[in-house]
């Protein structure tokens, strides 16, 4: 299992390197001089120069590529060019209000789904299973704009029990926060429900066919225990990953969502980054979303590793 | 010397081909699904010959009115006619996430293939490459991309088939790696074949059915994307009748103007639905479920 | 005979397909007593298997069955509800399946796999004690081990042991064994078949033994009934069955397996012409389309089970006249018996010396970090060997013997790590792409699996094509013809030019794969487990095949399987691997004679003879194929030999040594030592025409 472990991080560290390097490519070399958008159209050639050395600009791009790089990794992460103020703290606050909010979503998605998919497997092809494929086939078609606007429009202006809009303040916590958690939560789980249920669905449907389910039948073992003790064991495995790929949709799905309810989490950042062409802050934060991204997939590995004997034992 | 004569055909298994038209796994709602594609397709090819008014001129006399036979749809506060703006708006997402998916399925398809036959340093690398890509989450790239380029249609062209490229040659590869081991392509290597003749005669076809099936979620998807972007303001710029800005701007007035918002979220809503039914019946049919 | 534990009556078993309802078993009848082992042969399509799942009540969905009566233990198994089900698997009825890796959780340890079958039910500590009785009983030298272990870190032949444990924690009324054997490797195939002897010998276990191959149940059955077609068309007691098969099917089965000992200048394999039949049934005898002794009544009027004498049935019009030795059951000779090739100034088509391949392993980091040299993989290590024009090789041994990464190094698929191979005295290569088209022409190899070895998107006609083109060098105008020629030389009809490989049964997928091999006029083929897959009356059809082709056309063979049986039937000489070099290696009828090196001697013991009566050495192998990566030192068979002779054999490599007939082998014991040890393995002297 080590080896597998230290594969798979040698894998990831080298896969987050040359994000970075795409990262940096892309805000560095794409049309757009830094300089200029900072000073803006008028700014004199000069000025300009002046900027362009103080930041670097001028360096060879490697060591500009590698002095980025090695300011955030010890923590220096740049001033933003509209509010003139450092980024890590501001990123870091609304990166916890972020993650707040994908917990929750986890928290509800992960089971749900997992629920679904197995239910739906178990009733292969009957009308239950249909049904649940056919509606989260829709779902899932829904853009998180549209399922969060409709329930805008029923739980908070018909029904009037949830907030419209979830512009929480800086360090409240998850249970004052919570009201206005659940609508943002709902509508991401919406985005996730759909995949990781056919997933597991699909998964569990190839299980059932292996032969050693009929060997646990023939031992006469009831149905659910052939579920539970021999099944489920092998086709939730799976899901693991299933799971921490999802990991990307939400923070896609996230993206939208915040800005639909105003929630203040590194996605409304990243479109204001945008708006303002921060650039600094845009790196910041793709780094950021990319790094938990990793991680999750990286947690999952390891937890796969761990609960297969296949991997754990060779 | 005996003849062997053909035996009885119909115990045997249909070839792939013919399972193609034995679509009987497909389920109604797939048929559904294809039905609502095509009616979209319609109105994106008819698009303004549909379309009673233009898509972006404002008639401030008739500005908010509910939908009625003048104004199917109703207008918007602006006055324009929000069927008008839809019906274009059509012709507008089905191209840009139509052009973007083909660019992606094409470069995919070509460099997956390629890579993956070649193997090597070469695949090595570029798989590496589209790891990287991946390790960012679709909507992130775009707006990363979107950040720094700008917003422009052919900004949001680039980015889909950018985030694209690396999931079709994924599913490319998984597929070439299989079909290369098969004794066949090992036969057609000892007939001195080459190359090109390997890849796109032997192992082609065998790559299609999967090839078909992610073109189809990958054009739900940009769908999807394309929608999103003009929602959060960087895809299609106004006045342009992009859905998902439709919606972004009648957000605000959605108290004096519901039918501005509902609409178009409903078509964005329903054409991903439709894709995603076809594409379900289309795995279906492949027989590539699971 | 006393009550019978298993008894069926006239079962009726459809299949459900694409809304069409296809029959698997119609009007099976049979019944088994306690204690006896009862063999249930046929071809695949048969029904066997249906048979065995229907009997546990576990047929697939789309399964009914449709009419019948099934009896275990004086139950009706069709009316038990679930919670009867459930109890009547628990305790009364188990199932030995084909494949044992799959039928076990791969992510529950074996002992829990194996408590969960005991019945009656143990506390923990009497369970525990129990699975590792279980596991002893099966012959485990280390049952604590086993228990802790997951599935996957057994090898096959364990593997099956524990399936068979699992089966044995109740004590069952019925045992029903599905092809427990068949994809083991011969050796392990041997040891599995003592273990299941000995553990059905004192139990008054009712036994349904399923398999394809009539060796393995003359060797383990008390009675064998044949199916065909979903009918049951003979049963009698196994001696009886094997001396006078009494239904034509039967014979035709028999004729078709090669006899070791028997060669193609001598003797024909007698295929049954045609195939199973499909959803539309003949009208009379189903076995008639292809039956040689069938006449107007076959054609018309469906023969019933009749019972010519006590415990014997057969389903045939014309049983008496067979009986009486009037009518001859056996399939007509199609063609000339080879002749053999004058062995004089054979001119020498292929030639290997010192042919070694290498894979590296992969190193882990830590192996790095301590600048550990990379393992390697010696697939193949120094093979030299030649075949004369219009000759066979035929290459045995058991899987990880490196006989396929062998073949693939001579065609070039796999580039070779050392070594030199000519083809008619021009230097070959190591890679396909350095080989120029000369070389391509005469070197081809058919490969293994039927359904791999087509591409399913491409016609029978476009796959023919090519190499004719590219490698023939015809003209477009003349490949038409040619496709047919070559269609016509394995036997299909010009109608199947136009089909797509779906479209056609195993054999005759086969046989385009050996038309597309010939289309160049190769002076080399290669075999590689070419005819394995395919059902044994098939699989005659095409060895006759190749048998024919070969003289009409002088090529030379390598003929590569694990089946000694074909291998020694086709060859003119055998070459024997094991762990990536030759043992043995002479003229075929030389190989099948003592002295044998240790190897080929455990080899050919271990066969599964379709003799029941046949008197066989019985020589076993312990222990599994060392890995390749950590070759033993000095012989590499010595840590399984069973004529094991000293230190010498783990610490110096054997020297080649060679009797009167030309014969070599490679081992540390004198010639002369092992002609007194050895005993002829088995007796071969067969009268046949």
């Amino acid at each position: 299992m080590a080896k597998f472990i230290l594969r798979r991080l040698g894998f990831l560290l080298l896969t987050l390197l040359l994000t970075s390097v795409i990262i940096f490519l892309i805000t560095q070399l794409l049309p757009g001089d830094v300089a200029r958008i900072i000073l803006g159209r008028e700014a004199s050639e000069v000025a300009l120069q002046n900027l362009r050395r103080e930041l670097g600009l001028d360096r060879p791009l490697l060591l500009q590529y590698l002095t980025w790089l090695g300011n955030f990794l010890s923590g220096n992460w740049g001033i933003s060019f509209s509010t003139g103020q450092a980024i890590r703290p501001f990123v870091l606050e609304r990166l916890g209000n972020s993650l707040m909010l994908a917990e929750l979503t986890l928290l509800i998605a992960v089971p749900l789904s997992i629920a679904l998919g197995v239910l739906g497997a178990l009733n292969e092809e009957k009308l239950l299973d249909n049904i649940i494929s056919v509606v989260s086939l829709a779902v899932v078609g829904l853009p998180e704009f549209v399922t969060g606007l409709v329930l805008i429009q029923i739980f908070s202006f018909r029904l009037n029990v949830l907030p419209a809009s979830s512009s929480i303040r800086p360090g409240t916590g998850f249970f004052e926060a919570l009201p206005m958690l659940i609508l943002p939560a709902i509508t991401a789980t919406l985005v996730l429900l759909a995949y990781i249920a056919r997933m597991t669905r699909a998964s569990v449907i190839e299980e059932l066919k292996k032969p050693y389910v009929r060997t646990a039948s023939l031992k006469g073992l009831l149905p659910r225990q052939v579920i539970w003790g021999h099944v489920l064991r092998n086709a939730l495995l799976p899901t693991i990953t299933v799971v921490a790929i999802s990991f990307g949709w939400l923070i896609s799905g996230l993206i939208v969502v915040e800005n639909v309810f105003n929630y203040p989490g590194i996605g409304r950042l990243l479109t204001f980054a945008i708006d303002r062409r921060d650039l600094p802050l845009l790196q910041a934060i793709t780094l950021v979303a990319v790094l938990g991204f990793a991680l999750a997939n990286l947690a999952a590995d390891l937890l796969y590793a761990y609960l297969n004997p296949r991997i754990r034992f060779d | 010397m005996a003849v062997i004569t053909p035996g009885d055909a119909s115990a045997r298994r249909q070839s792939p081909p013919l399972r193609l038209l034995a679509a009987r796994k497909a389920r109604p709602a797939s048929a559904v699904g294809t039905s609502i594609v095509v009616v979209f397709l319609l109105v994106a090819v008819l698009g303004p010959a549909l379309a009673p008014y233009s898509a972006t001129e404002q008639v401030f006399s008739e500005a908010r009115q509910a939908p009625t036979f003048s104004h199917l749809f109703g207008t918007d506060r602006l006055g324009r006619d929000v069927f008008s703006r839809v019906v274009i708006g059509a012709r507008d997402i089905l191209s840009l996430a139509g052009l973007g998916t083909a660019l992606a399925v094409f470069i995919g398809l070509v460099s997956g293939l390629l890579s993956s036959y070649i193997g090597g340093w070469f695949e090595e690398l570029l798989f590496r490459f589209y790891d990287s890509l991946l390790a960012m989450p679709a909507l992130l790239l775009a707006l990363l991309l979107l950040g720094t380029l700008g917003p422009s249609r052919n900004s949001v062209l680039f980015v889909i088939t950018i985030a694209y490229i690396p999931i079709v040659a994924r599913v490319v590869r998984s597929v070439v790696l299989d079909t290369k081991t098969k004794d066949f392509v090992a036969a057609a290597r000892m007939q001195g074949e080459s190359l090109p003749y390997i890849l796109f005669r032997e192992i082609l076809p065998s790559v299609l059915p999967a090839l078909a099936v992610e073109a189809a979620l990958r054009f739900s998807y940009a769908i999807f994307l394309v929608a999103s972007l003009g929602f959060l303001g960087v895809g299609v710029q106004p006045p342009n009748p992009d859905w998902g800005l439709m919606v972004s701007e009648a957000r605000t007035y959605v108290s004096l103007t519901p039918w501005a918002l509902y609409f178009p979220a409903a078509a964005i809503s329903l054409l991903i639905i439709g894709i995603n039914l076809m594409a379900d019946g289309l795995k279906r049919v492949l027989q590539l479920e699971s | 005979m006393t009550t019978a534990a298993l008894k069926i009556s006239d079962l009726n078993v459809s299949y459900q397909q694409e809304g069409r309802w296809f029959d698997a078993l119609r009007g099976v009848s049979l019944q088994i007593a306690p204690g006896q082992t009862y063999g249930l042969v046929g071809e695949s399509g048969s029904g066997k298997s249906t048979l065995a799942l229907s009997v546990i009540r576990f047929l697939s969905e789309n399964g009914r069955v449709r009419s019948g009566k099934i009896e275990l233990a004086g139950r009706d198994v069709m009316s038990l509800t679930d919670a009867e089900l459930r109890e009547f698997w628990r305790k009364c009825v188990k199932l030995v399946p084909q494949n044992p890796l799959p039928s076990l959780n791969p992510s529950l340890r074996i002992g829990r796999q194996l408590r969960e079958a005991i019945y009656p039910p143990l506390n923990a500590a009497g369970a525990n004690l129990k699975v590792l009785e279980l596991l002893e009983s099966v012959g485990m030298a280390d049952p604590k081990r086993i228990a802790r272990a997951y599935p996957h870190q057994l090898s096959g032949g364990m593997q099956q042991r524990v399936v068979i444990a699992m089966a044995l924690a109740s004590e069952p009324d019925l045992l029903i064994l599905d092809e427990p054997t068949t994809n083991l490797d011969v050796t392990t195939e041997a040891t599995i078949l003592d273990l299941i002897r000995d553990l059905i010998k004192d139990r008054n276990t009712a036994v349904l033994y399923v398999s394809h191959s009539l060796g393995v149940v003359a060797q383990i059955c008390d009675r064998v009934a044949v199916l065909y077609g979903g009918e049951l068309v003979e049963d009698a007691d196994v001696l009886k069955l094997y001396r006078k098969p009494l239904h034509p099917y039967t014979q035709g089965l028999l004729d078709s397996v090669p006899r070791i000992g028997q060669d193609k200048t001598k003797l024909q394999l007698r295929p049954i012409p045609g195939q199973i039949p499909g959803a539309e049934l003949p009208s009379g005898c189903i076995f008639a389309p292809r039956c040689p002794l069938a006449i107007e009544i076959c054609r018309s009027e469906r023969p019933k089970l009749e019972l010519p004498w006590a415990g014997r049935r057969v389903r045939c019009h014309r049983w008496q006249e067979i009986a009486d030795n009037q009518a001859d059951p056996r399939q007509p000779l199609k063609f000339v018996t080879a002749s053999e090739v004058p062995n004089a100034e054979v001119e020498t088509v292929l030639k290997l010396s010192e042919v070694k391949k290498r894979f590296a392993v992969q190193r882990s980091l830590s192996q790095v970090l301590r600048q550990e040299a990379a393992k390697q993989v010696r697939a193949v290590d120094g093979i030299d060997l030649s075949i004369g024009r219009g000759k066979t090789l035929g290459l045995v041994g058991e899987s990880g013997s490196g006989k396929s990464t062998l073949a693939r190094c001579i065609v070039g698929l796999v580039p070779r790590s050392e070594g030199d191979i000519s083809l008619l005295d021009i230097p070959l290569a190591r890679t396909l792409s350095a080989r120029d088209k000369t070389v391509l022409r005469s070197l081809q190899m058919v490969l293994q699996s039927p359904d791999e070895a087509l591409n399913p998107y491409l016609r029978v006609d476009q796959t023919l094509r090519r190499p004719l083109q590219r490698l023939a060098g015809l003209k477009r105008q003349e490949l038409d013809q040619a496709v047919v020629n070559l269609l016509k030389a394995v036997k299909l009809s010009p109608s199947y030019a136009e089909r797509l490989p779906g479209q056609l049964s195993g054999g005759e997928k086969q046989r385009v794969s050996i038309a597309r091999a010939f289309a160049s006029q190769p002076d080399l083929l290669l075999f590689d487990e070419s005819v394995s897959a395919l059902d044994v009356s098939v699989q005659a059809a095409i060895v006759n095949l190749l048998s024919e082709l070969q003289q009409e056309h002088q090529s030379s063979y390598l003929f590569i399987s694990h089946d000694l049986s074909v291998v020694s039937y086709l060859a003119d000489e055998i070459a024997v691997m094991y762990l990536g070099v030759i043992t043995e290696i002479g003229k075929t009828q030389d190989v099948l004679k003592p002295p044998y090196h240790p190897y080929t001697e455990a080899l050919l013991s271990a066969i599964p003879l379709i003799d029941p009566e046949a008197a066989q050495e019985h020589i076993r192998l312990v222990g599994e194929v060392p890995s390749p990566v950590n070759l033993p030192t000095g012989c590499r068979f010595h840590t399984r030999c069973p004529r094991f002779l000293g230190k010498i054999c783990g610490t110096t490599e054997p020297p080649w040594q060679e009797d009167e007939s030309g014969k070599r082998i490679n081992c540390h014991i004198p010639l002369s030592e092992l002609k007194t040890l050895q005993k002829q393995a088995f007796n071969f002297d067969h009268e046949e025409v």
